[in-house]
């Protein structure tokens, strides 16, 4: 493909680096495969065959398995007769009174409300689609929104935390891991497993032809 | 998709692209169509909010690293223990891996952040002998590590919520810990910050101009 073809090209059917700027003409890769960024190797676009299912169906896992954690205790610990147990909001709402309030509220959100919202967003904007319907309203925005979200998910962090807290507080107390922790665990898995099957561009255009299906819609 | 050597960026095409959902537009379009996200070809105030979180960001590790993390309450004593203290009494107590994870997490990489973000940051302004390849990397990396230094903050939380053994023992956070975790929090937001095409812009406008010399 020449350089001046590209800028002929209807700016629709391109798709720009993100990362660098460069322009490329979109064509949807065989399924399994990837367009990268042939100069800053950033992946473009990586269909999978019914990968809509998949994620919404781990979505819906990982909302049961927040729920889950959420109530169930993660940690348990003992000394000398005294015994105790801790959820993940007990956790995250533990620095109360005074500045530290704040860093409650924040710990709340990275490791509770953000993972949440984010599985409540892929299922209500890509549940639609995967089952051929145009899509919700608002979907666009959301959709942004759950990508904002990413990086302030921290799901993760917190599991390799709970490892770390164990081993700190070993020689002091006698600790054991609960319900919750396993289930976090697993939440861990399910988020990389939803990020390797979420392709970010086949949302988009899938979106943008949805939103043509509403309109459409709504005039007949 | 074409070759290295043929890539034109969008606005050399006269075109502007949305960083969000890579979307292309006819230049000077205010708002992508698509997904709403505002468009500029380059981010030019990227700059200066990179600087602004990165000074926020460091002037929060200061006292991060001066006050105590955690306050730990045992039968008769109270121990106040700093992110290096902490490091230190966890490997000399037979646990030298998860010190290892914790300086890790809580000062080598805030520290390194600190440098490739502010070194990044200058070398778009005055140009850089790494290629943009490399830069791009380092900014990659940044932009993923950064999160997990949060882990230290995780672990007061955890500790505070769970050792609370009435009279045996209580761990109570110290105030590093707000100061800590905003620290993480800017130093994203300043990594966030920083619009990568210009890593790749310097990078053509020299290469350009040592053709335009030879």
């Amino acid at each position: 493909m020449h350089s001046t073809d590209v800028a002929q090209a209807d700016p629709g059917d391109l798709i720009a680096c993100p990362q660098c700027d460069a322009l490329y003409r979109a064509r949807m890769p065989d399924h399994g495969r990837r367009a990268v960024c042939t100069r800053c190797h950033t992946v473009l676009i990586a269909p999978r065959r019914r990968a809509g299912m998949i994620i919404i169906a781990l979505a819906a896992a990982q909302l049961v398995l927040v729920l889950g954690a959420v109530w169930f205790p993660f940690l348990r610990i003992s000394r000398q007769g005294f015994a105790n147990e801790a959820t993940l909001l007990d956790a995250a709402l533990s620095f109360s009174g005074g500045p530290l309030l704040l860093l409650s509220l924040a710990v709340t959100a990275l490791i509770v409300l953000v993972p949440l919202a984010r599985a409540v967003l892929t299922i209500y904007v890509l549940g639609p689609l995967v089952f051929d319907r145009p899509a919700p309203p608002g979907a666009l925005r959301l959709f942004a929104f759950a990508e904002a979200l990413r990086p302030w998910s921290m799901a993760e962090i917190f599991a390799l935390g709970c490892a770390v807290a164990l081993v700190k507080v070993a020689d002091l107390a006698h600790l054991s891991f609960g319900p919750a922790f396993w289930m976090f665990a697993g939440l861990v898995f399910l988020t990389v497993i939803h990020d390797r099957w979420m392709c970010r561009w086949s949302v988009w255009h899938a979106l943008e032809r949805g939103y043509g299906a509403r309109k459409a819609q709504v005039a007949a | 998709m074409s070759g290295a050597s043929g890539t034109i960026t969008a606005r050399e095409a006269g075109l502007v692209a949305c960083t969000r959902c890579t979307r292309v537009w006819a230049a000077g379009t205010a708002r992508c169509g698509r997904c709403g996200k505002p468009l500029v070809s380059r981010d030019t105030h990227s700059l200066s909010r990179v600087w602004a979180w990165w000074v926020a960001g460091v002037l929060c590790y200061i006292p991060a690293n001066l006050y105590p993390m955690l306050r730990t309450r045992m039968l008769f004593t109270t121990s106040d223990d700093t992110i290096i203290q902490g490091a230190i009494e966890l490997a000399t107590h037979g646990a030298p891996v998860v010190a290892l994870i914790i300086l890790i997490a809580s000062v080598a990489i805030p520290m390194g952040k600190f440098a490739a973000i502010g070194w990044l940051a200058v070398s778009v302004r005055r140009g850089s002998r790494a290629t943009p390849q490399a830069r791009h990397r380092l900014y990659e990396i940044v932009e993923y590590i950064g999160r997990w230094s949060m882990i230290d903050v995780f672990v007061v939380a955890i500790l505070t919520a769970l050792v609370q053994l009435n009279l045996a023992a209580s761990i109570k956070p110290g105030p590093a810990a707000l100061a800590f975790a905003l620290s993480v929090i800017f130093t994203m937001l300043s990594a966030q910050a920083f619009d990568p095409r210009l890593i790749w812009d310097r990078a053509e406008d020299d290469t350009r101009a040592r053709t335009s010399r030879a």
